[in-house]
């Protein structure tokens, strides 16, 4: 799936407060306290930003494996969900690796 | 803010600490009259201690942290530990009095992810502010922090305690948040002492400045709305819970030991001995508080006020039994409606031995 995509990486802003809330990621942005949940999947894509993994893998092991969809459609509402949270500055993208991920240690509850 | 509810209400369903109030130090410098803290250091926990702590939070699920004390800046770590906690992810607020901080402070705040900042200003007026302090140039200290906190865009606000000291400068108070861009908050509660003592409730205002406040449109917006007869509780009022302390809130002190909440001083737990979480979890004393609704209330139950009040459980608790009303709030509930609580009713039927001005409206509870 990987070879059809252009290179896309994605890692969390540090200007962001998240924390799991029975199964639902909670995000707020510090730079104006937006606040998101995410359902599942998109938590499941948010956990797996590590800025180090292209997005075509996080679509393939973290969305086709666990739900039901197919990879063009899966790739194209990630790539949607990724777009709509850069623009709140709350998830950040690239075409290279991020060199220091800002994802946290611990989000689990 | 409707969002922000559903998942308060998610967080209370699952039984998620989602805000803890960590006082990391309780000394200070400043030795504010009112201020219920003893400033001795008696064995504040550690560096590692507290990212432990913070670790334990974390794991528990707490999103929002408010670092406060004493003031946090006291602690040559502080930097350290907000470093880790926002690694953490956690959303972070800051209460202080912002005397220690500089632009450089205030930028590390920024570069952090700092949430919020909470400043307390007592007065507008230099003489009334570093008297209530006893800090000489504190004011002057404080409002100039504030400008470097709003300068870098973060978010402050200015706390403004009211006590006798100070009850007329509210108005000055006020401009002066406009004036520095930041929000503005007022709070007429003075609490006992953390040890018992309750002679610093001498400073509250009185009930007449009370009543201006609350009739003040400044203050609280739509006076009409704010200060309108409570409606006949039902029956989701009679099974609600009083706050949300030891629900979804919890207090950690910095020697580790958890309270339900920093005005609720109910020994529930120490972090040195016990993880949070099983404190959290299993705490005979937490477990109580969390079984209280309002129809247990042995008065308030019976208040036409019971669905409105501010009724703080820690308040009534250091009166002598978190069960029973809160005569502070009875106060503020009798100031803002003019309806007097069933607490005062009870008492003696006279209210600081004057003609009570509003109606007399007293219900009975749905379950008699």
């Amino acid at each position: 799936m990987s070879d059809k995509y252009i290179a896309k990486y994605i890692a969390k802003s540090s200007a962001i407060a998240s924390r799991l809330l029975g199964g639902e990621m909670m995000v707020m942005s510090a730079a104006d306290s937006t606040f998101f949940t995410l359902n599942p999947v998109a938590t499941a894509i948010w956990q797996a930003a590590d800025g180090l993994t292209p997005l075509s893998e996080i679509v393939a092991d973290h969305v086709c494996t666990k739900f039901e969809v197919d990879p063009e459609t899966a790739y194209r509402d990630v790539e949607r969900f990724v777009d709509e949270l850069s623009r709140y500055g709350i998830l950040m993208v690239s075409d290279q690796p991020f060199a220091d991920s800002a994802t946290s240690p611990t989000e689990a509850a | 803010m409707r969002l922000m509810q559903e998942m308060s209400q998610r967080a209370l369903d699952l039984g998620v600490p989602m805000s803890v109030h960590f006082d990391i130090t309780y000394r200070c410098n400043e030795r504010c009259v009112h201020c219920y803290l003893d400033h001795d250091d008696h064995g504040e926990m550690t560096t590692a201690e507290i990212k432990r702590v913070l670790d334990e939070l974390a794991d528990a699920g707490t999103f929002f942290l408010t670092f406060s004390g004493g003031e946090v800046l006291m602690r040559r770590d502080f930097f350290e530990l907000l470093e880790y906690a926002r690694r953490l992810m956690f959303n972070v607020r800051i209460k202080t009095n912002a005397v220690m901080i500089g632009e450089a402070e205030a930028r590390r705040m920024l570069e952090l992810g700092v949430d919020q900042i909470q400043v307390s200003i007592y007065s507008h007026r230099h003489e009334v502010h570093d008297a209530i302090t006893k800090l000489p140039g504190s004011l002057r200290r404080s409002v100039e922090a504030i400008r470097f906190l709003a300068q870098q865009g973060l978010r402050v606000t200015i706390a403004n305690v009211l006590m006798t000291a100070n009850m007329r400068d509210h108005a000055g108070v006020l401009a002066l948040a406009r004036e520095l861009g930041v929000q503005y908050t007022l709070d007429p509660t003075i609490t006992p002492k953390m040890d018992g003592d309750t002679s610093i409730l001498n400073l509250r205002i009185p009930g007449s400045e009370l009543n201006g406040v609350f009739h003040n449109e400044s203050l609280v917006g739509n006076v009409e709305e704010f200060c309108a007869a409570p409606p006949l509780p039902d029956e989701d009022v009679m099974e609600g819970y009083p706050c949300s302390a030891g629900h979804t809130l919890a207090y950690i002190s910095p020697y580790g030991d958890v309270f339900p909440c920093v005005q609720f001083p109910l020994p529930s737990g120490n972090v040195r001995r016990q993880k949070f979480l099983d404190i959290w979890n299993h705490s005979p004393e937490l477990n109580d508080v969390r079984s209280i609704r309002a129809r247990d209330l042995p008065v308030c139950s019976s208040c036409s006020h019971v669905g409105t009040c501010t009724r703080c459980p820690g308040l009534a608790y250091m009166e002598g039994n978190m069960r029973g009303p809160s005569t502070a709030d009875c106060e503020k509930s009798f100031q803002r409606t003019g309806i007097r609580s069933a607490n005062m009713i009870r008492l003696d039927g006279n209210h600081d031995g004057r003609v009570p001005s509003g109606p007399l409206i007293h219900i009975l509870p749905l379950s008699a």
